[in-house]
């Protein structure tokens, strides 16, 4: 145990960092859903009077991505299974709409879940009408009291909906709504209006329960949830650097500047996702040199988060493109948006060179084109319908994908942008 | 077994083995002792003789029908071969609902004695594919081990209904296959000796007539009747003897095919002959017509009250417990002379003479039957041949006295206009009938002899009838539907018996699929928890999975749809019925709930039994399954859609004996539709034919389905029985939920009318309002631990519950986004305003967006920030996004109302 205490700070920061990771990937679920304990208790007394009773029952999780639908219903599982009445009987079916895109597959998907008969080794054997009429016999031949009761959670719920004839859904959640096997249908979706892609027959054998996750967190909660997310656990094995590595979290998250980053975070999106995906750049940069989390951490892993792609990939664009691009940010200004195609943009890139330009060599025309068609492929620049080819390359025409704010911020932040380009992106005429 | 071959592959050629054993002059038979099979192909020839067991042709290639030879004879042309046998049946023959009444699994090679005197037993001979190896095994025995494939085993009798132990003795056959059958009058018939009292008794047992022959009360009754016969007064001997006569008598039942119009040539003849031999008094008399101016004249409808009209006469008659069926047949003859000439005149006797008359016709030949044949015993052949005998005139006599009695055993009109007023009358006959068998107990010999009783009607015979009324319907009907004309194709129709449809097992489409596996979701460890508490009960209750003891607000629905199929099953007819109605309106739990108590009374036997099988729509992957799951639920065999349409087909279009009416519910019929909507044609066009007896039920939602989608000859088919189940009303519901609770208290009466009102308001859907009560529950359950509370639901709860499940969360979704998304929403409404149209793109709102940020003194965000707000809010659908590959381009629509964004943003 001695040893244990006296952990090298290298190895304290490693498995502090191992830790914060497990957490900020989602690959533990946390104790406790944060707050979400009304849809918690909710979910949990349905799924119990499910395994325990053997009552049917249908139920949408609705919510925005990232508000914690799959982290509540794991959380809620867990609980569930945690119990000795449920642990043995609850029978747990995984879809993923996304993956079983078909009921054919979803069909499989479901008999393979459940070990049912036609299930030899790993493979489900049979057509598709076999499978359907032999999980429905399957199925029908349950009673309340006696047949396990089985969880179906469909993830991706509304892309259920999309399949052919909803033949898929209208069979479980009529399962649901007669005296078969006890089933509990978990449907999880972010999209509010998903009763509507219901069938009316469909729609009818559901139940209407939905469980919203809306997070209504305030601000003040947000930067404790941000404290508690960064702080390391009692049992951490080494008391003293969890405790200077919480002090030292406590400290950041006073920090004005800090605060300032979390409040534009906060802003944007109050969901959780996107606050991981910003703990996770700011405890990357943590290192033995540099054990505790910095201000600096935190600014630079907001920097990247809150980049502009673009304006980063016209960072490396060559100085002619950067010209072909101002060019053509001058054609949108002067028509008002309508395309332009590539002889437009030569003339105007000629007139900037014949007028203005003291620094810029002239360049002949093919080698304009083919910067031109760099910016193509960069899809900086798109053409206004593929469909037409033939329409020669110079006068097909083209939008630029660009907004005017990025244009000038790229030229701000260009290193060593001759100041006549410069000057002739800003001014107003061409 | 394939080994059997069959038509398809293989020709047979018969002949008969020697001279005729016997001939029956009247009937213009000759019976010979065995037949000899040959087969092309093979040298030697099999021979099959009376007694031996057979299989023949049928349905399956794989399975033939097996039966016990009884007797083979030829009709005076020579040319046709028929054959008497008793059958047996396969486990896959029991109806599919009944199997498990065996209670074990069947051996592979198990059989049963088929006992059911419905079933025609009277076969075209070429329809005999060779002999096979029976034995019997003893019920208590198990089935011998290691013996051959080809041995069947037969342990059991099936008589429709349920399997019972065979006696052994059934399984011998009639009478000694050397011994010339029973209508020849040869000299050795007179030598034989009386009969044993056991034999007698046995054969009785084993005429397979009715139900109630089958219970021991009666077969004492009758063997008692029997046996004081032998000690008591000739009148009372006679009586005996005519009773055993008549509970085989072949010789009459001959006769009947003899005066059936599709009857050979000879029919007047023949006719003549038994007027001659029988000559008496009341016959004569009333003969006024001449004798062949019979059935085609004689059907009428009978008067409904027929039955209590007779009942009131005096009931005094013979032979309480006369075997009925065989009496019918017995007194086939003569119920057609009399059917023919009291036309016109209101003798209620003749009435119901002429009522059984088309019925009769219709049973030609074959009808002749498992019954009589069981019990052509030694003591029958007896009294055959004492019949003969001019000394015994009497004899003559007393047998036309005694069918007019006979006649009245089924004095029911077959017209389903009578049957409901008949099922009615059934119970009162239950008492009435007890009580008068009593009675006519003792006077059973004094009016033996009243020749001119055509107007009385015995008792006893009324009152089994009561108990086999609706068995003895069944078969009438089957008789009448399953026959067609008999003159025009009777040789081809008589080749195929009992045909069905030639069944190939196909083997499923994926081989490699295991056989055997039986869908069943695996048991749970420990029984599910009973509600605990009143509100857990209420919950229970109010699921919609319970199933309801009644269902309340739909009584009208549920009469009319009785009323269609309890007639068409009654009548042995098919036909349509379309149901429509929104979902939620009770339309397929009505359903249901009708077959579930036809269901009852044929078990009751107040109707035939049917078979119900049901589909749905949704419930399959292509319209053409449909065909797949009405043939697998039928018989239990898998086959493309291709080839089960063409055996459904088959079936019915074909003509069967053993054929129950089907009722087939289709629910979702919407879903099969396709281009051609042959699918639907067939479901329609199937309950059309002759033979089909189908009934089909469909379910859709659309009121105006047959015109919409359905082109003309499918939806003429469909035919206009049709039914609508209005949304239900506020009332209905409440009334709905009352009854569901059934007396336990858990709402509030004010909390139900608002949830009743509410649903009723919104879309009439039961499921809906019987699942915001359930929601209803578990919020006051949450919210009683709380706080005080009746403990009943209340207002307040059912409020919270139809908010819940009602309300729009876009409100408190958009109230619920952060302010970036907020702002957005803004923007774009912003943008709307600008351009004056719906749509903007994203560079557009991104425009407005970073202006109001400004005015909101937020740091502006990047165009990629913005651009995930935007993916944010169309994920939710707050915006409707389209062409996400198109950038800045991207087209942004609202999907709330301008108005509810504004609401939401304003009250924040």
């Amino acid at each position: 145990m001695s040893k244990r205490r006296s952990l090298t700070e290298a190895q304290c920061v490693s498995l502090a960092q191992k830790l914060l990771r497990e957490r900020l990937c989602h690959q533990k679920l946390p104790d406790r859903p944060l707050a979400l304990d009304s849809q918690y208790k909710h979910l949990l007394e349905l799924l119990r009077r499910t395994a325990v009773h053997g009552e049917s029952n249908s139920v949408l999780i609705v919510g925005p991505r990232g508000s914690g639908k799959t982290m509540l219903l794991g959380c809620v599982l867990r609980e569930l299974m945690s119990l000795k009445e449920a642990q043995k009987n609850v029978l747990l079916v995984e879809l993923n709409g996304l993956l079983q895109t078909d009921d054919k597959i979803a069909l499989k998907e479901i008999t393979r879940q459940l070990h049912l008969e036609n299930v030899v080794g790993d493979k489900v054997f049979g057509s598709f009408a076999e499978n359907l009429a032999f999980l429905l016999e399957a199925l029908k031949k349950g009673d309340k009291s006696s047949s396990r009761p089985v969880v179906f959670v469909l993830d991706e719920f509304d892309l259920f909906a999309h399949h052919k004839n909803q033949t898929l859904l209208y069979n479980l959640l009529d399962v649901s709504q007669s005296a078969q096997t006890p089933v509990a249908v978990l449907g999880l979706t972010c999209r509010l209006d998903v009763l509507e892609l219901l069938e009316k027959r469909v729609k009818s054998r559901f139940s209407h329960r939905q469980i919203h996750l809306f997070s209504s967190l305030s601000f003040a909660q947000y930067v404790d949830a941000v404290r508690a997310q960064l702080s390391l656990p009692p049992d951490f094995p080494d008391p003293k650097f969890s405790d200077a590595w919480n002090h030292s979290v406590t400290k950041l998250c006073e920090e004005k500047s800090v605060e300032e980053i979390l409040r534009r975070h906060f802003n944007s999106s109050k969901d959780f996702r996107s606050l991981h995906s910003l703990l996770f750049l700011s405890v990357s940069r943590v290192s033995v040199s540099h054990s505790t989390l910095h201000e600096a951490d935190l600014l630079e892993a907001s920097r990247l988060i809150s980049a502009d792609s673009k304006a980063i990939i016209l960072h490396g664009l060559s100085i002619l493109e950067l010209c072909l691009i101002i060019a053509m940010k001058h054609l949108n200004d002067t028509y008002d948006g309508e395309p332009f195609n590539f002889q437009m943009v030569h003339n105007e890139f000629k007139k900037f060179i014949q007028r203005k330009s003291h620094s810029i060599h002239k360049f002949e025309k093919p080698v304009v084109m083919k910067a031109f068609e760099h910016l193509l492929q960069l899809e900086l620049v798109r053409p206004v319908d593929s469909g037409v080819c033939k329409v020669q390359r110079e006068y097909q025409l083209m939008r630029l994908m660009l907004e005017h704010g990025q244009v000038m911020e790229a030229l701000q932040r260009y290193p060593q942008c001759p100041t006549d380009v410069k000057q002739w992106a800003l001014s107003a005429f061409a | 077994m394939s080994r059997y071959i069959t038509r398809l592959r293989m020709r047979r050629t018969y002949k008969w083995n020697g001279r005729p054993v016997g001939e029956d002059r009247k009937l213009k038979r000759k019976y010979y002792e065995s037949m000899s099979i040959s087969v092309e192909g093979k040298t030697e020839d099999a021979t099959v003789s009376s007694g031996q067991y057979i299989l023949i042709e049928g349905d399956d290639d794989d399975n033939p029908f097996v039966a016990q030879l009884h007797k083979l004879y030829t009709d005076d042309s020579g040319k046709k071969k028929t054959a008497v046998v008793q059958w047996f049946v396969r486990m896959c023959e029991v109806p599919q609902n009944k199997r498990k009444l065996l209670g074990r699994d069947p051996h592979p090679q198990e059989i049963f004695f088929y006992q059911d005197r419905s079933c025609d037993n009277e076969v075209d001979g070429e329809t005999i594919l060779g002999a096979v190896q029976i034995e019997y095994v003893p019920a208590e025995n198990s089935f011998p081990e290691g013996k051959s494939k080809d041995i069947l085993f037969v342990k059991l009798l099936w008589d429709t209904k349920s399997f019972k132990a065979l006696d052994p003795e059934l399984m011998q056959p009639p009478q000694s296959p050397k011994s010339p059958p029973p209508s020849s009058r040869g000299p050795q018939t007179r030598a034989l000796p009386t009969p044993d009292l056991s034999v007698m008794k046995r054969a009785m047992s084993g005429t397979l007539t009715r139900g109630s022959m089958s219970t021991g009360k009666m077969n004492s009754s009758e063997a008692e009747s029997l046996h004081s016969a032998s000690k008591l007064s000739a009148a009372k001997a006679l009586s005996a003897k005519r009773r055993s006569r008549a509970s085989s008598g072949p010789h009459v039942r001959k006769k009947l095919d003899l005066c059936s119009p599709t009857k050979n040539v000879s029919r007047d003849d023949v006719l003549g002959e038994i007027l001659d031999e029988h000559t008496e008094k009341t016959l004569t008399s009333k003969l006024n017509t001449s004798p062949t101016g019979r059935i085609s004249i004689s059907i009428r409808l009978t008067p409904l009250n027929l039955n209590e009209e007779e009942r009131v006469f005096p009931l005094s008659s013979h032979s309480p417990d006369k075997p009925k069926l065989t009496a019918h047949d017995k007194d086939d003859a003569t119920s057609v002379f009399l059917g023919v000439q009291s036309i016109g005149d209101d003798d209620p006797d003749s009435l119901i003479n002429t009522s059984r008359t088309p019925r009769k016709r219709e049973a030609t030949p074959r009808r002749a039957g498992l019954r009589g044949l069981k019990a052509r015993t030694p003591s029958r052949r007896k009294d055959s041949a004492a019949l003969r005998e001019p000394a015994l005139a009497a004899l003559a006599e007393e047998e036309h006295e005694d069918s007019p009695i006979q006649t009245a055993a089924t004095p029911r009109s077959k017209r389903k206009s009578a049957q409901l007023v008949s099922s009615r009358i059934r119970k009162q006959l239950n008492v009435l009938g007890n009580k008068v068998d009593r009675l006519s107990d003792g006077d059973d010999d004094d009016d033996c002899f009243i020749p001119t009783k055509t107007d009385l009607q015995s008792s006893s015979d009324e009152e089994e009838e009561a108990k086999i009324d609706s068995e003895d319907e069944l078969i009438v009907k089957k008789r009448r539907g399953s026959r067609t004309p008999r003159s025009t194709e009777k040789t081809r129709v008589t080749a195929r018996t009992p045909r069905k449809t030639p069944i190939k097992k196909t083997a499923p489409a994926t081989p490699r699929t295991p056989r055997h596996a039986t869908p069943s979701i695996p048991s749970r460890s420990a029984p599910a928890r009973k509600p605990g508490n009143v509100l857990e009960e209420a919950r229970a209750r109010l699921h919609v999975s319970s199933v309801p003891e009644s269902l309340p607000c739909r009584e009208q629905e549920f009469q009319d749809i009785y009323n269609f199929v309890e007639s068409k099953v009654i009548d042995g007819t098919g036909g349509c019925m379309y149901i429509s109605g929104v979902p939620g309106t009770g339309k397929t739990a009505t359903v249901h709930e009708v077959v579930r108590s036809l269901q009852q009374s044929a078990e009751q036997d107040e109707i035939p039994h049917f078979h119900f099988i049901e589909i749905n729509g949704m419930k399959m992957t292509d319209p053409h399954q449909a065909y797949v799951q009405i043939l697998q639920k039928l018989t239990d065999q898998k086959a493309t859609p291709d080839h089960a349409a063409a055996l459904l087909e088959k079936r019915f279009s074909a003509p069967a004996p053993k054929k129950e009416t089907t009722v087939l519910l289709v629910d979702e019929l919407d879903l099969l539709w396709t281009r051609k909507q042959n699918v639907m044609y067939n479901l329609f066009d199937w309950p059309t034919r002759r033979n089909a007896r189908l009934v089909v039920l469909t379910i859709a939602n659309t009121m105006d389905l047959p015109e919409r989608i359905m082109i003309n000859r499918v939806a003429s088919r469909l035919g206009l029985t049709r039914m609508s189940f209005q949304p239900y009303t506020f009332k209905q519901l409440q009334q709905i939920i009352t009854s569901r609770l059934n007396r336990v208290k858990a709402f509030e009466e004010d909390a139900l009318q608002l949830v009743s009102r509410k649903v009723a308001a919104l879309s009439g859907d039961a499921r809906r309002c019987l699942d915001i009560c359930r929601r209803a529950t578990e919020i006051c359950e949450h919210s009683g631990s709380q706080k005080n509370g009746s403990g009943l639901v209340g207002m307040s709860h059912v409020m919270e519950a139809l908010d819940e499940m009602f309300s729009s969360s876009y409100i408190a979704a958009i109230r619920c986004a952060s302010v970036q998304e907020q702002l957005f929403l803004r923007a774009v409404i912003a943008e709307f305003r600008r351009l004056g149209l719906e749509e903007a793109t994203f560079q557009q709102v991104f425009v407005q967006h970073q202006a109001l940020c400004r005015v909101e003194g937020l740091q502006p965000v990047s165009v990629s920030e913005g651009l995930a707000v935007c993916q944010r809010l169309g994920s939710c659908r707050l915006l409707l996004l389209e062409g996400s590959r198109l950038d800045l381009f991207l087209r942004i629509r609202l999907n709330v109302s301008q108005d509810d964004v504004l609401y939401a943003l304003k009250a924040d």
